[in-house]
């Protein structure tokens, strides 16, 4: 993604997700892991947080995602301030997709009925919820493993179910942590295409954590993370990583 | 689908567990179902004892058990002569032992009651009760001499008497005069002894435990029970019907059904709630990632309590058709015979179902409530 679009999306639109000055503690306080971080990002931005391990990015994802509450500062979605209960609920069922390094897959299931676990707790029809489940299969050509269970797929393959499952709704934004990090490099150049591909194709934002600085260098946007905190100027402005 | 494949998935993961609690339950229904079944069945039987061809059973007020009520000759002899009455019948109860028998029911009856007119006889005949009856005297002096007494077919049994031989009962001793035999399990392992020689026998002279009348016009009830309450104030008459429903035995032996097969649902109810909790445990995970996708409280709720209610709904099933089978099987059983009810009424096992099902369900509740306040990003990132 060059700067000049990267900047276009940036300016031309609202954020579709901001956070503002985010602290996190675990242990009662004993062990913090953000300091006020604070980002914006843009409708279809792909952005990357990059930093050591520990340093907060995936503590910064459960936070965007609603997964977990910041002990202090605000997040806003789609012009929205994040209150937990029933707003994540339907942020999690609507607006926000999750992709995790492990791919948390219901390994009994099998393909199509872990893609469609979302769709049923959104309650979207079954026969529309297939209809979605085979184009996101056909794109990422899993078409032949549908009936297949996870625990006779490969790690790739795995993966690419977690991506399904994750854009069953239709999510505006897509949080990934660190999504390629248990395949092998091969593999991980492969999802990452295909994970650009889908979110470039269906105007999806993507806020990505990853080690992989390679990766991180394909998003629009690279941030970086230490200690807890962004680094200077990185989540406020629409910085290119190339 | 997608809900129910999730219910049946996460049993059919652990089967052994699942099994074992589904035993539990259709356990705890098929004791149930047994346990009320025997006891109904008893309850029938005494009950269809005090009402042979009659409507009303007159007794003393404020007796606990029957074997204590008192109903003077006075009363013997007036309600007979009622015109309201087609027939009265006074009945003793007593208690006996013989050598080789703790306890066995004695009823006091005359020649003319119908348990006796109405029976298959096995050995003798009525010829020979009558005759009993008329041999009255002799029982303060039964080591000299022998009573006539007439015995169910299953009392004939353990006894092992036949006709005309002598059994001891008590301090007496008794010529079987007939054998016969009934529908009733009561009846046909007690022991028929002419009212008198009953009387004189326990002691009783002049009183019955029972008369069951039979009215010429079933609606002429209250106006029996109004004179009798009139004439005989220390006296209750009660329709089979209410009697069966206040009768204070009654009352206790079908809450000990119930409490006894209460007991089994409830252990049936924890052994569910124990599988639950195993299962919730065990997957803390994939709760979390269900709730990563979108998975409400309620809908976690629900696939908990949707588990719970398979195991229960399917122990509950499993235990029905136990149960049955143990209820034909005892039915079968000689011993038994009269004792057991077979007759299931569509109230008692769906009755027993929802008890057992509702029970495994609230089994399920905490574990249920353990699984909405699962942290999805503790239980992803630690686990």
């Amino acid at each position: 993604m060059n700067s000049s679009m990267a900047e276009a999306k940036a300016t031309t639109k609202e954020p579709i997700l901001q956070a503002e000055g985010l602290t996190k503690a675990y242990e009662n306080g004993a062990i913090p892991v953000l300091h006020g971080v604070s980002l914006q990002v843009y409708p279809q931005q792909t952005v990357a947080l990059c930093g050591p391990s520990g340093c907060g990015k995936s503590t910064l994802l459960h936070l965007l995602g609603g997964l977990d509450a910041a002990d202090a500062g605000e997040i806003v979605v789609r012009g929205q301030p994040l209150r937990p209960g029933r707003m994540v609920q339907n942020m999690l069922r609507h607006q926000v997709g999750f992709v995790f390094q492990l791919h948390n897959l219901l390994p009994d299931l099998t393909l199509t009925e872990n893609c469609l676990i979302p769709t049923v707790a959104a309650g979207v029809p079954r026969a529309e919820a297939m209809e979605r489940l085979h184009q996101l299969a056909d794109r990422t050509g899993l078409s032949h493993r549908l009936q297949q269970r996870i625990q006779k797929l490969s790690g790739g393959e795995r993966q690419r179910t977690a991506l399904c499952r994750a854009l069953m709704n239709r999510p505006s934004i897509l949080l990934a942590d660190e999504p390629t990090g248990a395949l092998d490099e091969a593999t991980s150049r492969q999802i990452f295409a295909l994970l650009l591909e889908l979110v470039d194709r269906e105007g999806i934002t993507l806020v990505m954590a990853t080690h992989d600085r390679a990766l991180a260098a394909r998003c629009d946007r690279l941030l970086e993370m230490h200690d807890g905190k962004m680094m200077d100027g990185a989540g406020s402005g629409a910085r290119t990583a190339g | 689908m997608i809900f129910l494949r999730l219910i049946l998935t996460n049993l059919s993961r652990h089967r052994i567990r699942t099994a074992i609690s589904v035993a539990g339950i259709a356990f705890a229904v098929a004791a149930m179902l047994t346990v009320v079944t025997i006891l109904q069945g008893a309850v029938g039987m005494f009950s269809s004892l005090l009402s042979a061809d009659s409507q009303i059973v007159v007794f003393e007020r404020n007796v606990a058990d029957l074997f204590f009520s008192s109903v003077p000759q006075s009363a013997m002899d007036a309600i007979p002569t009622w015109a309201l009455v087609e027939h009265a019948n006074p009945v003793l109860f007593g208690i006996v032992a013989s050598p080789t028998q703790p306890i066995i029911t004695c009823f006091g009856v005359t020649a003319t009651d119908t348990r006796l007119t109405r029976a298959t006889w096995v050995a003798g005949s009525d010829a020979a009760f009558h005759a009993a009856g008329q041999a009255t005297g002799k029982v303060e002096d039964s080591s000299q001499g022998a009573d006539s007494v007439v015995l169910g077919e299953r009392a004939a049994e353990f006894l092992h008497a036949q006709l005309h031989s002598t059994i001891a009962l008590g301090n007496g001793h008794f010529t079987v005069g007939g054998i016969l035999r009934t529908r009733n399990g009561f009846e046909d392992g007690g022991v028929f002894m002419p009212l008198a020689t009953a009387q004189r026998f326990f002691h009783k002279q002049g009183i019955a435990s029972v008369v069951t009348v039979k009215l010429h016009h079933p609606s002429d009830a209250a106006a029996f029970k109004a004179r009798l309450q009139r004439e005989f104030p220390t006296l209750i008459a009660l329709e089979d019907q209410e009697f069966n429903n206040s009768y204070s035995q009654f009352k206790i032996l079908k809450a000990t059904a119930w409490a006894v097969g209460l007991a089994g649902v409830l252990m049936g109810g924890l052994g569910v709630a124990n599988t639950m909790i195993m299962s919730v445990f065990t997957r803390i995970r994939e709760i979390a990632i269900l709730r990563v996708n979108g998975f409400s409280p309620l809908q976690l709720t629900a696939l908990i309590l949707g588990e719970a209610a398979v195991v229960s709904f399917t122990g509950s099933v499993v235990g029905l058709g136990t149960g049955v089978l143990a209820v034909m099987v005892l039915k079968s059983v000689p011993m038994l015979h009269g004792y057991v009810d077979a007759t299931m009424s569509p109230g008692l096992l769906l009755a027993v179902t929802a008890l057992a099902t509702g029970t495994g369900i609230a089994g399920a509740l905490y574990p249920a409530a353990y699984a909405m306040r699962v942290r999805p990003v503790e239980a992803l990132r630690f686990e």
